[in-house]
């Protein structure tokens, strides 16, 4: 077996050494944290009748819940796709003092606790907080709103895009850019025809990431948005109600929801970049 | 040669991650421990307690003992504990949530009755705290549900405690307005309109009106509301409604774990002792009612005993009132959906 194998010098040649147990570990691992849980997710709800779970995800409130949810997670995806991009190319391509500094404090909101995040971004921008004093004369109230919810959207999710993008920046030949430049492209055609088609599919994916965990997160949220129900409930905090009234049917069944749209936003988001992959490249 | 000792050393690592799964966990010795699962604001005074318990166990001739505590929000405290969570005993803010483990089969039924006073040594009531000087003239429920007023409360259905505070405004409104249904919803519904934040948890709602600077009235807990006082001298006032409700923070052993565990008598013992004139004392510094009536009475001065204080079982007990009020469809909701 292990001769034959250090024959097959062809395209088949495995990399990973150990493949079977490779696979056999991958396999596990993806059933242990990621298919057993979701399975019981999918059990707890079926414990309701079919009636039973279209009532429960179709109260006006959770209805409400799933619109502040994806609207918001969308809306900060696609701030954090475009800021992201930006903070990426600067990270890469300019030279400043503190530099490094910026590059660190990257990561930050990931190790930060969320509610720690919630907390301090609502006290900052609150009418009277230093940010919030700012907007306040503008008429625009960004804690208790869903411009808050979104703020702490984008703080926890900036992150993923920044990430997805500088490698694949810092690997990008300058010459490129050299080349559209001298072919007479502007900085806008250089950036849309030469550069953005090297990034898309790492800043999509940052965009996914960033979705997803905008949709499914809770800790930060619920401190900025206020929690009002028709306004600025979004639909974790529903499943948390319905935790609490031990009402765990509707709670999956909520959760399940969230999870089936996720999945799908994701699922068609992968098809678009395929697609887009295979046009580009054929 | 190579890959095989590499496939080998995989196949170790994965024994070994499946072993740490399975083989941990196991404790014994010859401390005894026992765990009290709580909730949020009562950290301060258990930490307390437990030194006190602990010492006089162990004078009596008691082996030496570890109390462990757990803190969170009472309904997913509740949650956890009747998920497995292995507590001897559970001190939670509302007898709903220790309802919830007796479903879970974990606490045998009838434990109110088991400890005097419905099982909770300590109580307190629902109040208004309002900024310096009660700039809105804010003395009673009809004042909350006026326009213009900001009111601060967290959500009942997110927070237990918060149940209490919608329950305290549904006693006015039906002692005041006759007791028509639709009158009272009416009523609460003004009070909840008014609302600028609906916070997930009580001390969220603190932090929103104390840090944050949000509304003009605050809806607490009294011992909540006294804690702030003292660490803001100055800054707020107490306002004590005409009609509240007596708030039952329940206690109870978890029979099935202290059965399982061998230490039903050291639990019961540990519950019996809160209700000692000692620790009756010792309730009362941080800010709760000692439910010894005598005991409440030397500390007159600390709270309002004028207070009328309907309590849960004018509500039906809180099976009823759960289902009335705060599930899904319930009178909660309504309040929103009109």
């Amino acid at each position: 077996m292990t001769r034959s194998m250090k024959n097959n010098k062809g395209p088949g040649r495995r990399v990973i050494p150990g493949f079977g147990v490779s696979l056999g570990v991958t396999l596990t691992m993806v059933s242990l944290v990621v298919l057993i849980p979701l399975a019981a997710l999918a059990i707890n709800a079926l414990q309701l009748s079919p009636g039973e779970f279209w009532a429960a995800v179709t109260r006006g409130r959770v209805l409400s819940s799933f619109a502040v949810s994806f609207f918001s997670a969308i809306l900060a995806a696609l701030i954090n796709l475009a800021m992201g991009v930006l903070l990426a190319w600067v990270l890469v391509r300019c030279d400043f003092p503190g530099k490094r500094m910026l590059d660190g404090l990257i990561e930050l909101p990931f190790a930060l606790p969320t509610a720690i995040a919630g907390i301090t971004l609502t006290s900052l921008t609150v009418p009277g907080g230093w940010i919030g004093r700012v907007f306040a004369p503008l008429g625009l109230k960004i804690a208790y709103t869903k411009v808050g919810i979104v703020v702490a959207l984008v703080f926890v999710g900036i992150p993923f895009v920044v990430r997805s993008v500088q490698p694949v920046l810092e690997k990008l030949d300058g010459s490129f850019e050299e080349s559209a430049f001298l072919m007479g492209a502007d900085n806008w055609h250089t950036f849309r025809r030469v550069i953005w088609p090297e990034i898309r599919p790492a800043a999509l994916t940052g965009f996914g990431m960033a979705l997803a965990r905008g949709l499914g997160e809770y800790g930060s949220v619920v401190f900025i948005a206020g929690n009002k129900p028709y306004a600025t409930e979004i639909a974790p905090l529903m499943i948390m109600g319905q935790l609490q009234s031990y009402d765990y049917g509707g709670a999956t069944a909520i959760a399940l929801v969230m999870l089936a749209a996720s999945f799908l936003i994701l699922l068609l988001m992968n098809i678009v970049q395929a697609r887009a992959a295979r046009r580009t490249s054929g | 040669m190579k890959k095989n000792r590499v496939v080998l050393l995989e196949a170790l690592l994965l024994v070994l991650a499946l072993c740490l799964g399975g083989c941990g966990g196991k404790e014994e010795g010859k401390t005894l421990s026992l765990t009290n699962v709580s909730y949020d604001p009562t950290r301060e005074l258990y930490t307390e307690y437990n030194a006190l318990f602990t010492a006089g166990w162990e004078k009596t001739g008691g082996k030496p003992l570890t109390i462990t505590q757990s803190h969170g929000g009472s309904g997913s405290q509740a949650i956890s504990v009747s998920q497995g969570l292995e507590a001897d005993v559970v001190t939670l803010a509302l007898e709903a949530d220790i309802r919830a483990i007796e479903k879970a089969g974990l606490i045998r039924e009838g434990w109110r009755g088991e400890l005097p006073k419905d099982s909770a040594p300590y109580t307190s009531t629902i109040v208004f705290l309002v900024r310096r000087g009660n700039p809105k003239g804010i003395l009673d429920w009809p004042d909350l549900a006026r326009e213009g007023v900001g009111v601060i409360t967290p959500n009942p259905k997110t927070s237990g405690g918060a149940r209490w505070n919608f329950l305290a405004a549904w006693a006015y409104a039906q002692e005041t307005l006759g007791g028509g249904e639709e009158a009272c919803r009416d009523f609460v519904g003004a009070i909840f309109r008014n609302v600028l934040v609906l916070d997930s948890g009580a001390r969220g709602s603190t932090t929103s009106f104390v840090e944050n600077g949000q509304g003009d009235v605050l809806i607490a807990w009294e011992n909540e509301a006294m804690l702030t006082l003292q660490q803001h001298p100055g800054e707020y006032e107490m306002v004590a409604p005409s009609i509240s409700i007596l708030c039952q923070p329940s206690v109870a052993v978890v029979d099935e774990v202290v059965d399982k565990r061998g230490t039903r008598e050291m639990a019961t013992a540990y519950l019996e002792g809160l209700y000692a004139p000692e620790t009756q004392r010792l309730v009362a510094r941080y800010f709760y009612r000692p439910s010894d009536p005598d005991i409440l009475q030397e500390f007159a001065d600390s709270f309002d005993l004028s207070i009328r204080m309907t309590n849960i079982d004018h509500f039906g007990g809180w099976g009823q009132a759960q289902q009335r009020f705060f599930a899904d469809g319930g009178v909660f909701d309504q309040i929103y959906e009109k």
